[in-house]
């Protein structure tokens, strides 16, 4: 598989996987035509959950987590093949739905798919999966020859006895490993033994995405399938009054006109641009609600209270640190701010629902299937036995579809249309309007330096929106939302702070405007990382130090955190000057599990920015795929960058104002720098990667901007500020 | 009735003339491949190739395609043989979630066949689909790698 000389025959490998019914739990209910089905539908035999393996030596993993173009796929294949020692090159794949897990009792454990926890989450069942699958198979050929299973060895799938020179195939003892009673004291490989895992491998779901033939859930075609458009009102929590629906139901293709729930109209017609015309042309009006005057403005204010108010959620206390700023021999202060932002993923929301009074299946993209499993039946009316949701590759996710919503409203109208297939689509502009969006926040960061210059203490005052509070009120605790503090946290595996102050305070006062959020790729380390790292490059250069000597001093009980500050700051050069126009930044942050930081190397000429290199140093602790690691660090700045540049959705009478790429810009080729990834796992932890990078990407730029130009930029996006030097 | 030339193929559809070309593409023809993302001509993911050249088809009504115009999708492209830009794509595994490597690989196709040897500024310059996944690296490397397998 490392060239290509047929596009339809490699691609065979994602057709597997690409949603189609297999044996057993998986096939039950009507399916959709996949290309390449048939090969889906050879007879497969299961080894474990994990692992199904073939007459033709095709080795079918089960991968449990949701592929949105993270890659985690792959890794997650690697794992297993890598314990079961099989041949990597017969490797296919198969998406495991919500139903046969729970019908399974869980055997594939948490299907969702956010926090950048795939692998990570996994690697340890997942390796188990495979090892024990060995196991079993080498068990099986063993009873056939009638030898002890220690004398059999194994390689790329074939097992063999040496001494009596016998050898058979995973293949060929598939069927009756399976009766094999799976061992229980299973050790897993040291990874400094692995072959498979660690290898910079490609994607196995990749040639489908060349040729147009995989199958997103946008693209879904089933016989007398129906589309529907839904349309919100714009204000979240408004509602619905009414519609005309005579005004459009002559028109071409136009089959229903719908209530969807008291805020949503959907109209279902044959085709997409049919519904679309419809939607348009439909007389809606709404009940905005109380927030239907509410502007950016208001809620910067709303946000700008909390920076002084009393009885905030501290997240980070050392010390006392307001006492030591009263009496500080001197004080410096900065305010920053964090705007909305959209999801913004390539393929919008959609998912394609069949509901009759017995059966209610959806085909789509989730990162969330159980949970959209338990959505589907609820807003059916049915028992989850009686639904499931066919999980799909994403176009892009980015935490929008940890959501359900959609999958709740699709329901509600495929139940209006009883045996019809409705495949419901959003439009650009839905999507821009009806997202879940990174929280606002502002901050307000105040440090007490003594007479020398050292920091005695630093307050951090987080004010304004909680995704937990909307998202999942159950694990808000009596104080507020323990997820406000990625990257700031005392201790721990996950979110540490690397620094030490002799009195440090850190709280948030929670600020809910009615715009709903959600978790955003990288989630609140985002914000975090442009309030700490870029205030202590404002005490480095307040105090006359250069920004690396500080963080030293401030890091040193922090080794792992500064170890990969020291790596980026290594790369770009740091100790010697840039040429000359062009100036430096650097910054660093812990998050889901990981330690990150990047150094960036721009330039301002006549007021515009130019990012020309990036320097990005990640520390994960396992890598099992380098050059899937590299895609996603230096995707990371497209996504970082694209927020700290442009990003920006604003709100005017209740709505959101950005309802396309055409007013919501988002970074292109043209704006993208040179990345270089060092990657420098420790071992000893599991962290992820998927998101820590992207915090790191706007205080790396904007420190860097401030040493080229002495303007502090403290507002986001960098678009809103004038950094010509007169 | 509106005739198309599709990878080579004479389609008739009934449409409505302000269709655009992308959801006739989509749900007339059923060549899924050319993609939704934006529908105002921002993103490229509904890149298709009209005469060789790459069109945003979903702002292009049908009723300002004509019958003589070749119009080649995905599908087409790489029927016979993967074309050289699709083998750099899988070379170089720049593809992440993929939805819009359809519309990057139809743009860079059209820019190789007018502009064999492209400087990285033209690259930069000329390939303006929106990628959220930031495979925009890989994507320079692979239009470079594919322009230098065209000139042999």
């Amino acid at each position: 598989m490392s060239t290509i000389s047929s596009l339809p025959a490699v691609s065979r490998r994602g057709f597997l996987g690409g949603g189609a019914a297999m044996a057993g739990a998986f096939a039950f209910g009507f399916s959709f035509p996949l290309p390449g089905r048939a090969v889906a539908q050879q007879a497969a035999r299961e080894v474990n959950a994990w692992v199904v393996i073939q007459p033709d030596e095709t080795v079918i993993i089960r991968i449990a987590r949701v592929e949105m173009g993270q890659g985690s796929l792959t890794g997650l294949a690697q794992l297993a093949a890598e314990e079961l020692d099989c041949d990597w090159d017969k490797v296919r794949f198969e998406l495991v739905k919500p139903m046969a897990n729970r019908s399974r009792d869980k055997v594939w454990k948490d299907l969702s798919t956010g926090g950048s926890r795939a692998i990570r989450g996994s690697q340890d069942y997942v390796r188990m999966g495979g090892a024990t699958a060995r196991a079993m198979l080498v068990e099986a050929a063993a009873q056939g020859w009638g030898v002890p299973a220690s004398e059999c060895r194994v390689s790329k799938g074939v097992i063999s006895h040496p001494a009596s020179s016998r050898s058979t195939t995973y293949g060929a003892v598939a069927g009756a490993a399976n009766a094999i009673i799976p061992p229980t004291d299973i050790t897993l490989k040291d990874p400094e033994d692995w072959t498979i895992a660690g290898q910079p491998l490609k994607r196995i779901d990749t040639m489908d995405k060349l040729n147009g033939s995989l199958v997103y859930g946008m693209d879904i075609s089933m016989p007398d399938m129906l589309v529907a458009i839904p349309k919100a009102c714009p204000v979240h929590g408004g509602k619905l009054k009414s519609f005309d629906a005579a005004a459009v139901s002559g028109m071409r293709g136009v089959k229903h006109v719908i209530k969807v729930d008291d805020e949503t109209v959907a109209v279902v017609a044959d085709t997409f641009w049919r519904a679309k015309t419809a939607l348009d042309a439909l007389p809606i009006e709404w009940d905005e609600g109380e927030n239907a005057r509410v502007s950016s403005a208001d809620i910067a204010k709303m946000l700008r209270e909390g920076l002084t108010a009393d009885t905030p959620y501290v997240g980070n206390r050392v010390g006392d640190a307001k006492a030591t700023l009263g009496g500080a021999a001197r004080v410096i202060e900065a305010d920053y701010s964090f705007p909305y932002q959209n999801h913004a993923p390539m393929e919008v929301l959609s998912a394609t629902v069949r509901w009759t009074p017995e059966r209610c299946e959806m085909w789509g993209p989730t990162q969330v299937p159980d949970a959209a499993l338990d959505t589907l039946a609820s807003a059916a009316g049915l028992p989850p036995e009686k639904c499931e949701v066919h999980v799909m590759r994403i176009g892009g996710s980015f935490g929008r579809r940890l959501f359900t919503d959609y999958v709740r409203m699709a329901t509600l109208i495929a139940k209006q249309v009883p045996g019809a297939p409705v495949k419901m689509m959003w439009t650009r502009e839905e999507d821009m309007v009806q997202g879940r969006f990174h929280p606002v926040t502002q901050c307000r960061l105040r440090a007490a330096l003594d007479a020398d210059g050292e920091v005695e203490a630093l307050h951090m005052r987080i004010s304004g929106q909680s995704i937990m509070a909307y998202m999942r009120p159950n694990i808000m605790t009596e104080n507020g939302d323990p997820i406000m503090f990625q990257g700031l946290m005392p201790g721990g595996a996950e979110m540490a702070i690397g620094y030490s102050f002799p009195n440090l305070l850190i709280d948030h006062a929670m600020r809910n405007p009615h715009v709903r959020p959600g978790p955003w790729r990288g989630v609140n380390l985002n914000q975090n990382a442009v309030y700490l790292e870029c205030f202590i490059d404002e005490i480095a250069a307040a105090t006359g130090q250069d920004p690396l000597a500080l963080r030293r001093k401030l890091m040193k009980n922090h080794p792992k955190h500064l170890a990969v500050l020291e790596a980026a700051a290594k790369g770009i050069g740091w100790d010697t000057p840039p040429e000359k126009g062009r100036a430096r930044g650097l910054a660093q942050i812990m998050g889901f599990g990981s330690y990150v930081a990047a150094a960036a190397e721009v330039s301002v000429t006549n007021g515009e920015l130019r990012i020309h290199r990036i320097v990005a140093a990640t520390n994960p602790g396992y890598v099992v795929n380098p050059q899937q690691v590299d895609a996603q660090i230096s995707g990371s700045f497209v996504y970082g960058l694209s927020a700290m540049l442009h990003g920006e959705c604003t709100v005017k009478d209740g709505r959101i104002e950005q309802e396309n790429f055409d007013s919501y810009t988002v970074m292109r080729l043209d704006e993208m720098p040179d990345v270089e990834v060092i990657s420098m796992p420790s071992g000893g932890f599991w962290g992820g990667v998927g998101e820590p990078t992207i915090a790191v990407a706007a205080p790396a730029v904007l420190n860097a901007v401030f040493a080229a130009t002495g303007k502090r930029v403290r507002n986001l996006p960098l678009k809103n500020a004038d950094l010509n030097m007169s | 009735m509106a005739k198309l030339n599709i990878n080579g193929r004479i389609v008739e559809v009934d449409v409505e003339d302000d269709t655009p070309l992308l959801w006739v593409i989509r749900e007339h023809v059923g060549l899924t491949g050319t993609k939704y993302g934006c529908g105002v001509a921002q993103c490229g993911a509904c890149t298709v190739h009209v005469d060789g050249v790459a069109t945003r088809s979903c702002v292009l009504p049908i009723s300002a395609v004509e019958e003589s115009e070749k119009i080649v999708t995905i599908e087409g492209l790489g029927a016979e043989k993967p074309h050289p830009v699709q083998q750099a794509w899988a070379e170089l595994d720049v593809a992440q979630c993929g939805y819009c490597q359809v519309g990057m690989i139809m743009a860079a196709s059209s820019l190789l066949a007018q502009n064999p040897n492209p400087s990285d500024a033209d690259i930069r310059a000329e390939m303006t689909n929106i990628c959220r996944c930031g495979t925009y690296g890989r994507v320079l490397a692979g239009v470079k790698l594919a322009a230098e397998r065209m000139r042999g």
